[in-house]
């Protein structure tokens, strides 16, 4: 038997997933489409955000959203109050939603008769980060319940995703939010980082963060090169 | 698991029986070096990879500090700021990998 030896091989694991989703986000530019995806542990409340945020869209712009699941189409259901087309797609045991998924979810719908798709992922502030699903912005979710930790306790998932969202501002007050510490905390692990503090449930800062995400779709549009 | 999956496929197209993998795992990469460790012997069975070894070589996350103009190697995921300078440096150059690197073969 011959001596063992090493060679070289670099090859990047996720590397079908980067190139389907890589292919998702060239099939979202050309339809003009601008994806946000959503990403927070269990019960951050992406859910009630998102509804909301559909339900805000809606008097002006073409809205979606496809929402992921372990199991149980509720999301989908509470959703669909809003009277946007939702999809769910439930992953059985898998914990994060992949670009296949977003592409096979969305092979019968037409791109072009909508202006934002939303992708609510799986509640987990672990597995999603590894997974690119070709959005063009990821959202990080964290509700003032949570402590004002949770960006040093999850530092990869507030690395890949762009904007922060600090959800149910309401009830800061009753848990005595430390909104500097809170905002310390995501300055340390991805300095400069965009956030939102708002409440879904009264409606407050739900204006500066829409307004946000026209002029991100209207940036977009904007064809590059002329 | 992705990792066998990728490590199987280059093992067959270069027709070799593979001993060990080497996987280059960034501390950015969401992925824990213990959980791959611990699920690994399982995710090899019935494989061409039965037996073999995982050998895991993990990479800090590197920025680059504005300030320095230099690349630096963080001490801790919990603080992106320059360790020589205290800058907050967010661009990371290193860290995502998740990467069968090599392969221990025998022909």
């Amino acid at each position: 038997m011959s001596e063992p030896r090493l060679v070289e091989v670099r090859r990047n694991v996720l590397k079908q997933n980067d190139i389907t989703a890589r292919g998702l986000r060239e099939q979202f530019r050309k339809a003009g489409v601008f994806v946000v995806s959503l990403v927070s542990g269990p019960g951050s409340g992406k859910t009630t955000f998102l509804e909301k945020t559909l339900t805000l869209l809606q008097p002006r712009y073409r809205v979606a959203a496809l929402v992921g699941d372990l199991a149980t189409e509720n999301d989908a259901i509470r959703l669909a109050r809003s009277k946007a087309p939702v999809r769910q797609i439930t992953t059985g045991t898998l914990c994060h939603l992949e670009a296949a998924m977003v592409e096979s979810a969305l092979h019968d719908w037409d791109l072009h008769q909508l202006d934002f798709l939303f992708i609510e992922n799986v509640g987990n502030l672990v597995c999603p980060s590894s997974y690119d699903l070709g959005e063009n912005l990821r959202l990080v979710l964290m509700s003032v319940t949570e402590g004002e930790d949770k960006p040093q306790k999850y530092p990869t998932i507030f690395n890949s995703a762009d904007v922060a969202v600090i959800t149910k501002n309401e009830l800061a007050a009753a848990v005595e939010f430390d909104w500097e510490k809170a905002h310390m905390s995501i300055e340390s692990v991805r300095p400069g980082m965009r956030t939102f503090r708002l409440s879904a449930k009264t409606g407050e800062g739900m204006q500066q963060y829409l307004d946000f995400l026209s002029a991100r779709l209207a940036e977009q549009r904007v064809p590059v090169g002329n | 698991m992705s990792i066998v999956d990728a490590a199987a496929d280059e093992a067959q197209q270069r027709r070799v029986q593979v001993t060990a993998v080497h996987l280059r795992l960034g501390a950015l990469s969401g992925v824990v070096k213990d959980a791959l460790l611990f699920s690994y012997e399982v995710a090899c069975q019935d494989t061409p990879l039965e037996g073999s070894k995982l050998i895991i070589e993990e990479v800090p996350v590197a920025v680059f500090c504005p300030h320095c103009k230099e690349r630096r190697v963080l001490p801790s995921l919990q603080s992106f700021t320059c360790p020589e300078c205290g800058t907050p440096s967010g661009e990371v150059l290193q860290g995502k990998e998740l990467e069968v690197f090599a392969l221990e073969v025998e022909e």
